[in-house]
């Protein structure tokens, strides 16, 4: 085992270049959008991009689950719509999936 | 579930101003103590589903043989959890330089896209502000902060308060992992795998907007799908949002 206070320089680089990558992905796009005028053609885009962001990531979850995970689904959706409350439909739509995945 | 009244976390859109949507006639955004604070309470009970995942980075980071010290190194200056687990899987000695930063890259490509979301509503704060911002977004506060922001909320702060407790606990959590090795187990068996699932569907129901949004979702959802089953890794996520996009562009009339 290392010891857990070890900084290896090679490895700190390494952590440090991902640091920087990662930083550069989560800061060029909002830089590029602010550097160019945009038509309201593609800031009607740029408008969906949340929604189709949360769409993308979503569809494959879904779709490589099961019918756990689909009823979890539906319920968190009903959940949220009715009560417009995020740590509700986080409660219910993990606990409809801990009680459904033993029983299927 | 019974214990959720509507006024227990940040989500709350009476707390908010106007309820403009993003558009030109909103309230500009200020960055005050307030929004970052309320930004931290929102981003709490999130962090904590998050920390799950950061126990098991910290236990995946120590068996690839990263020290307590690097891993949490990572954990508070990459700040992205998908591309670091990624990573840590790919270490090895010597360390793939080159394939472990390409992978990180390629990893967060979608926050590319969620940056460039944020710039209509950033445009109101300093440069400082909205850098030192976007440092600390990750997919969960990311998502948090929009659902606020088009409520008509004018927090400007919210999305770096959101993101420091997000911020705090996933450091604390791979500490926490890479010290104690293997006790806990799989998230999943605590129903930990669907928590961002369930943020993002509780996102998706407040983002809806009935048949106006029906083309880009499926757009988004159908290329998500195909991609996720023919390429390898994440690329679904950047072609799907791609892909909605596009579809708006393309049809949008004026």
């Amino acid at each position: 085992m290392t010891d857990a206070l070890a900084l290896d320089p090679a490895v700190v680089a390494v952590i440090l270049a991902m640091a920087v990558v990662t930083y550069g992905t989560k800061s060029v796009g909002h830089w590029v959008v602010g550097q160019v005028d945009l038509s309201d053609r593609v800031e009607a885009g740029i408008d969906v991009l949340p929604g189709a962001v949360v769409v993308a990531f979503v569809a494959p979850a879904l779709a490589n689950g099961g019918v756990a995970e689909w009823l979890a689904a539906a319920v968190t959706v009903v959940v949220a719509r009715k009560t417009g409350n995020l740590l509700a439909s986080l409660a219910v739509g993990v606990g409809v999936v801990l009680a459904v995945r033993p029983v299927l | 579930m019974a214990e959720a009244e509507p006024s227990a976390d940040g989500s709350d859109p009476t707390a908010d101003g106007p309820g403009a949507t993003g558009d030109s006639h909103r309230e500009p955004l200020t960055f005050t103590l307030a929004g970052f604070r309320e930004g931290f309470v929102a981003g709490t009970p999130v962090a904590l589903g998050v920390a799950g995942y950061g126990v098991v980075f910290g236990v995946v980071a120590a068996g690839a043989g990263l020290s307590v010290a690097e891993a949490a190194l990572m954990s508070a200056t990459v700040l992205a959890g998908a591309a670091q687990l990624v990573a840590v899987e790919l270490w090895a000695d010597p360390i793939p330089v080159v394939a472990v930063v390409t992978t990180t890259a390629v990893v967060n490509l979608r926050y590319v896209l969620m940056g460039a979301a944020l710039r209509p509503w950033f445009e109101d704060l300093t440069a400082g502000q909205a850098y030192a911002s976007l440092f600390f977004f990750a997919d969960e506060n990311w998502a948090l902060t929009v659902a606020a922001l088009r409520e008509g909320s004018t927090r400007g702060a919210f999305l770096m308060g959101s993101g420091v407790v997000l911020w705090l606990l996933w450091v604390a959590a791979t500490v926490a992992g890479a010290t104690a090795g293997d006790l806990v187990g799989d998230p999943a068996q605590y129903g930990l795998d669907f928590v961002v699932t369930a943020l993002f569907l509780t996102l998706a129901a407040g983002f809806w907007e009935g048949r106006e949004s029906l083309r880009p979702w499926l757009a988004a959802a159908a290329v998500a799908l195909v991609l996720d089953a023919l390429a390898p890794g994440q690329w679904y996520i950047m072609g799907g949002a791609l892909a909605g996009a596009a579809v708006e562009v393309l049809t949008y009339d004026d």
